[in-house]
């Protein structure tokens, strides 16, 4: 009874959370809430006109996609007219995403991909195609990062765990790029990368003596994103490494002399041993990994601006042009509520992947 | 087994720190060339790049780049506004955290677990998922200031500092060290009539030193390398962070070894800092991951 009453204390309750609570109810939950509901309007940083409410029309304007299957143009005969090259030619695309009333649903969209299907071509059409490469764009660097930086971190952090003199200098090396900024590190890479005078390029043609033909890492539509997955992978896993190091402690050193005991080989002690007791270590991981993947940002708005020819176009990237840029909020809110909805249903299926199991 | 021979041990030995070494030049040589290089001249630096001179302070060595960066833009205006608006977060976030920590540990109200899983919930919204309307909503807050009342927060020091003071995951830190402090000696101060303004003052926050320095650690890395966020807010060179003006600067003009020098300048302080407390600053990365 005095217990409670010693503790329990309202007004003092209220009073010590509040200014915390309200912070973050005005900086955090209210714009979340803002941005589901401006998705649905045509809202504008500035604008005259008052706002309307425009319901999917944001949603359909991103994510319409569709797929035309062209057959070949063929001559009174029947035969397919080829061009002077011998390639196929098809009708025009225009003829169906510009006002035909036969195919209304692919009105106004735009070529995203094509390929050949026998004699015909089909193409993908996007309403938005800058916005779908941005997805597909930010789903690889995911996809590539997450494992792989998560697996580098545990290896890294395998070596930090040896008993060995002066391996804490090696583990302050490994971790500093995690305390230099993003930006720092995309301007300094910018300049290893270089086509011309980069480090990377001389690097190279010195170990192949010359052999090696110069490329422009990120001038090129083909290395430019796996560039910045490298660079990206560089400067994080440092912090990632940690968290296993963490994790590695965390297992009792009773198991391994058991281990020992038994005389297991390395990889059995691994496999029985460690790799089970960093369970919920993993876990956190590669949710922690997939959430800042999907965050990519600054390195492309410091690096490359999007381009070469929307090849590192991300999804966040999109959501600043138009909400910033452009200032088009709802446009820009939209595009966050996916990512939102995106990292969300990433983090349950890796959880639920994950999940222990009895 | 075979018996353990002492020259292959010493082998074994070796090829361990060899492969420790090679990872840790993998890690050093960007930062090394960057700080050598800026204390080059350009033409000097572009041609060393074909050469290991890339790592070495050999050749026409000086300070030129720093002056020349400071005497193209105002670096020093720009420092200082990141180690403003850095410190005040950091130190307004501390307060505000665990005080509310504090509370939600130690006291008993209504609505406390309500309020705690609210919080915790926001830590899976990333920032970057509510920028844009965040955006829209500084843009139209009003503030009371030295010339009366005003509308919007834009090119401000505030709107770089407020959105960012309270987080799920300060609050988190906080709860969690909380829960571990003997309640026993809070509720004996309060038998002797401690208000709790005192007990957290006088006893809890005394107590604390581990949690605040993790917390303070993790809330200068995120605020002193903001990008995103003041890109957004800030167009006037007045409130204008060092990392945002990078961007600008290089844009200008692409001077190397001026670029190089801007970020030596920006790196070394907090390079140096990370050296001295790297205890501190590894373990506070390690905290975030151990109970979570």
């Amino acid at each position: 009874m005095s217990r409670s009453r010693l503790t329990q204390s309202n007004r003092a309750g209220w009073t010590m959370a509040l200014p915390g609570f309200g912070l973050i109810a005005v900086f955090i939950i209210l714009p979340f809430f803002f941005a589901f509901g401006l998705s649905f309007t045509n809202q504008r940083l500035i604008s005259p006109n008052p706002t309307e409410w425009v319901g999917f029309d944001n949603y359909r304007q991103l994510m319409g996609v569709g797929v035309l299957t062209l057959e070949p143009e063929r001559d009174d005969a029947g035969a397919v007219i080829r061009d002077e090259d011998g390639a196929i030619e098809y009708p025009r695309l225009r003829g169906f995403t510009r006002g035909n009333p036969d195919y209304a649903h692919l009105d106004g969209m735009r070529e995203w991909t094509s390929w050949q299907w026998g004699e015909d071509r089909v193409v993908l059409l996007a309403r938005d195609v800058v916005f779908m490469k941005a997805v597909v764009n930010t789903l690889t660097f995911v996809a590539v990062v997450a494992p792989v930086q998560a697996g580098l971190a545990l290896v890294l952090a395998l070596l930090i765990n040896q008993r060995l003199r002066g391996i804490n200098v090696f583990r302050t090396i490994y971790f500093m790029p995690v305390v230099v900024s993003i930006v720092v590190v995309s301007l300094l890479w910018r300049f290893i990368y270089d086509g011309n005078d980069g480090l990377l390029n001389n690097l190279l043609s010195a170990i192949t003596f010359g052999a090696f033909e110069p490329v422009d890492w990120l001038g090129n539509p083909d290395t430019a994103l796996p560039a910045i997955m490298a660079m990206s992978i560089w400067q994080a896993v440092g912090f990632h490494m940690v968290i296993w190091l963490a994790g590695l402690q965390t297992i009792s050193p009773t198991l391994y002399e058991a281990a020992e005991i038994e005389g297991t080989s390395r990889w059995q002690t691994f496999r029985y041993v460690t790799w089970p007791g960093l369970r919920n270590t993993a876990v956190l991981i590669l949710i922690v990994i997939t959430m800042q993947a999907f965050a990519l940002f600054a390195q492309i708005d410091v690096m490359t601006g999007g381009g070469p020819l929307d090849s590192t176009q991300t999804i966040v990237f999109q959501a600043v042009e138009r909400g910033y840029g452009k200032q088009d909020i709802s446009g820009g809110s939209t595009i966050s509520v996916l990512l939102f909805l995106l990292v969300l249903t990433i983090s349950l299926i890796q959880r639920y992947l994950t999940r222990e199991r009895n | 087994m075979a018996q353990i021979d002492p020259s292959n041990r010493g082998l074994r030995l070796a090829v361990r720190y060899a492969v420790l070494v090679l990872i840790a030049v993998i890690f050093i040589f960007p930062l090394v060339f960057m700080v050598v290089s800026s204390l080059k001249p350009d033409q000097q630096l572009l041609s060393d790049t074909g050469s290991l001179r890339a790592f070495l302070p050999v050749g026409d060595i000086s300070l030129d780049n720093y002056a020349a960066a400071f005497q193209r833009a105002p670096v020093g205006l720009f420092i200082f506004n990141s180690v403003l608006v850095t410190a005040v977060t950091v130190v307004l976030a501390l307060l505000v955290c665990s005080l509310a920590a504090f509370a939600f540990v130690f006291l008993e109200w209504r609505g406390s677990g309500l309020l705690l899983s609210i919080i915790l919930a926001t830590l899976i919204v990333p920032f970057e998922t509510i920028a844009i309307p965040l955006l829209l909503i500084v843009n139209q807050l009003p503030w009371i200031g030295l010339d009366g009342f005003t509308t919007g927060w834009l090119n401000s020091y505030r709107v770089q500092i407020l959105p960012f003071v309270a987080d799920g995951l300060t609050i988190f830190l906080f709860v969690q060290y909380f829960r571990d402090l003997p309640r026993e000696l809070i509720e004996a101060s309060r038998v002797e009539g401690a208000s709790w303004w005192m007990i957290y003052r006088r006893i809890v926050m005394p107590l604390s030193g581990p949690v605040l320095a993790t917390a303070a650690i993790l809330k200068f890395l995120v605020m002193y390398n903001q990008y995103l966020w003041p890109l957004m807010v800030v167009q006037e060179e007045g409130y204008r962070p060092v990392m945002v003006d990078l961007q600008y600067f290089f844009q200008l003009n692409r001077a190397w070894g001026e670029i190089m020098a801007y970020l030596s300048l920006i790196t070394l302080p907090v390079l140096a800092f990370y050296f001295v407390l790297q205890r501190a600053f590894i373990s506070s990365i390690a905290s975030t991951g151990v109970k979570g």
